[in-house]
């Protein structure tokens, strides 16, 4: 019995032509987006967005496994600070490397964790894969708190250039690189969706036994899963360093990271690309909000609630709710 | 290595053992019989935790009596809770995930509630027994793990024998084992589904009122029993009584050996690292079927 699939139809115009409208409506959303902060021109809202299109990433990334194979990971946010200390180690050593080429690097170090993750723990089923993950999050957690050389439970700090070229700030940059990463991710989980993996998983998420019986090799997929949503969870954290310039294992394992990456693609909807996009955009602006406006443990008051509604009464998410009104018309 | 040191680490270890049988027989009783994965659980414990201190502090109650009063209400909020997740999740049958990512939403609303009432600060009850040691030569057993430590093991054997001697109790195993075939010889599972959650939350509730026995509290804590519970539970077999307490005591033994001769940095790995190697060399736990 298919538990997320929403009523669905494939899209079968693909290819070049489309591929490149897409890469056309990002780039105008990137023109329109950076016209309108240049227009504030303030820190903030470089800082706000930045936060928006880290969740973007976080939640599509998050979504690879487990809206579309529908293996819920609590470790999001020990991928995360795997990108955000693979930064610190790597400008202990090389202070000035670019931080493009650190994201490389963090995706990389993901999609090693990612592939280690699923060996270990995919052979479990559901829930105890969920216990697995939050457990070697901890553990990372824990070895990261340890180890001196990348500031241990003191945090490190990190000196940020001035400014960078063809930008107002450094951090409009950062922000800049972020929205790139968002496109990025997008294209993945969207290319991953409409592919023979997307399917596979599709059947997995629905079924395993019954996948596994029709010939869907489920462990390989799975596998290749875990390291695509490893990359781009590692990815979203590798510049964030940069963008605060002080990092401590308590804001790398942030547990907002932890519980949005999560409740946003739920909330979203899971089934599709678009989901956790939505999710990431709406509940992430709210949570900019809230932070101004209440203050920050709000937050995760808001988020949980949101969670304990949607799960209950909307279960395919904001897109289940937006489509099964088109179907019912 | 002195003797001495090992002896103090392995007894506090042991007592601590008891306190967290207690706070896994729930996660058992939950995850191991009823396939509920209650990971709200640990805030639940942090819940009745606050309502011990408060009644301490409000009306002077002794925490283990206000766990006593406590424990029928929470009880009741239990059933009340069992019946919404059945009627929404498991009906539907989308209880997996989506019943996963609903307690864990349920787990911050719970966390951000008593952070909102009660605040960040350290919370800690009186009683005559927190302060004074029991001490035979060199080995010292203070009171306040004393008490939880008798308290947890007798929770859980009155558990033991509520399953083994009554109707109902023997009902909650055979619905742990096959709903279906509970259903054919006349039971309503989910009307004992319902007990058993209601006595599970209940546990909480006493599992909290020994945790403010122990230690100060603060509301973020229950995530250090996350960890803790599930890996007890998945040691112990899922669903075994006895294999909770056994596996407790593994637990409470390694944590306090770890912090006596690595360090108390390397704590919060301890029951993780444990979890995963049950998981991945023996999933079924030592007291396994």
């Amino acid at each position: 019995m298919s538990s997320l699939s929403t009523p669905y139809v494939e899209d079968r115009r693909g290819g070049l032509p489309r591929t490149l409208v897409w890469l056309g409506l990002a780039a105008a959303i990137g023109v329109v987006l950076f016209t309108v902060l240049g227009r504030f021109n303030s820190e903030y809202a470089y800082l706000a967005a930045y936060g928006v299109l880290q969740y973007v990433v976080l939640a599509t990334g998050w979504n690879i496994l487990g809206g579309y194979a529908g293996y819920v990971n609590f470790g999001a946010a020990g991928f995360y600070a795997l990108g955000v200390y693979g930064s610190v180690f790597l400008y202990k050593l090389f202070p000035d490397l670019p931080v493009p080429v650190m994201v490389l690097v963090a995706a990389g170090v993901g999609a090693l964790f990612g592939l280690g993750m699923g060996y270990l723990t995919l052979r479990l089923r559901g829930v105890f894969f969920s216990i697995g993950t939050l457990a070697l999050s901890v553990i990372l957690h824990t070895v990261i708190v340890n180890w001196e050389f990348v500031g241990g439970a003191r945090g490190a700090y990190i000196i940020r250039p001035e400014d960078a070229p063809f930008f107002s700030s450094y951090a409009a940059y950062l922000c800049a690189l972020m929205f790139v990463l968002a496109v990025i991710a997008v294209a993945i989980a969207r290319t991953v969706q409409h592919s023979w993996l997307g399917r596979g998983l599709a059947a997995i998420r629905d079924d395993e036994t019954a996948a596994e019986c029709s010939g869907v090799a489920s462990l390989k997929l799975k596998l290749a899963a875990t390291s695509l949503s490893g990359a781009v969870l590692a990815m979203a954290g590798a510049p964030f360093p940069f963008f605060i310039t002080y990092v401590d294992p308590a804001t790398a394992f942030s547990l907002t990271v932890a519980v949005n990456t999560i409740a946003m693609p739920v909330i979203g909807g899971m089934a599709t690309w678009i989901g956790p996009v939505v999710g990431a955009v709406l509940i992430g602006s709210l949570q900019q909000l809230a932070t101004v406006t209440i203050s920050s443990s709000a937050n995760l008051l808001i988020v949980g609630l949101l969670l304990v509604v949607f799960t209950s009464i909307a279960p395919f998410g904001i897109m289940g709710l937006l489509s099964r009104r088109r179907t019912v018309r | 290595m002195s003797m001495e040191l090992f002896g103090n680490a392995l007894l506090s270890g042991l007592l601590l053992g008891g306190f967290y049988a207690a706070v896994a027989v729930g996660i058992t009783i939950a995850f191991g019989m009823l396939d509920i994965v209650n990971i709200a659980h640990p805030a639940f414990i942090m819940l009745g935790a606050f309502v011990a201190y408060w009644l301490n502090v409000e009306y002077g109650l002794d925490p283990l009596l206000a766990a006593l009063v406590a424990a029928p209400f929470a009880y009741i909020a239990g059933r009340g809770l069992y019946r919404y997740y059945h009627g929404v999740f498991e009906r539907r049958s989308e209880d997996s995930l989506q019943g996963l990512a609903f307690f864990f939403g349920l787990l911050f609303v719970v966390e951000v509630s008593l952070l909102l009432v009660f605040g960040v600060d350290y919370r800690f009850v009186s009683a005559p027994y927190i302060g004074p040691s029991l001490t035979f030569g060199d080995y010292s057993v203070p009171y306040r793990m004393l008490v939880p430590f008798l308290a947890g093991l007798g929770v859980v054997a009155l558990i033991a024998l509520y399953l083994g001697r009554t109707f109902t109790g023997r009902a909650i195993l055979a619905v742990s084992q096959d709903p279906g075939a509970l259903r054919l010889v006349g039971g309503n599972p989910v009307k004992i589904k319902e007990a058993a959650f209601g006595l599970s939350i209940a546990t909480a509730m006493l599992a909290g009122a020994l945790l403010v026995i122990i230690q100060p509290i603060e509301p973020s804590m229950g995530r250090e029993f996350i960890g803790r519970a599930f890996a007890i539970c998945v040691l112990g077999g899922m669903t075994s009584l006895l294999g909770t307490v056994v596996a407790g005591a593994i637990l409470g033994v390694a944590e306090a050996m770890t912090t006596t001769y690595v360090g108390a940095a390397w704590g919060p790995a301890v029951s993780f690292g444990l979890l995963l190697i049950t998981l991945a060399v023996r999933p079924s736990g030592i007291f396994g079927r």
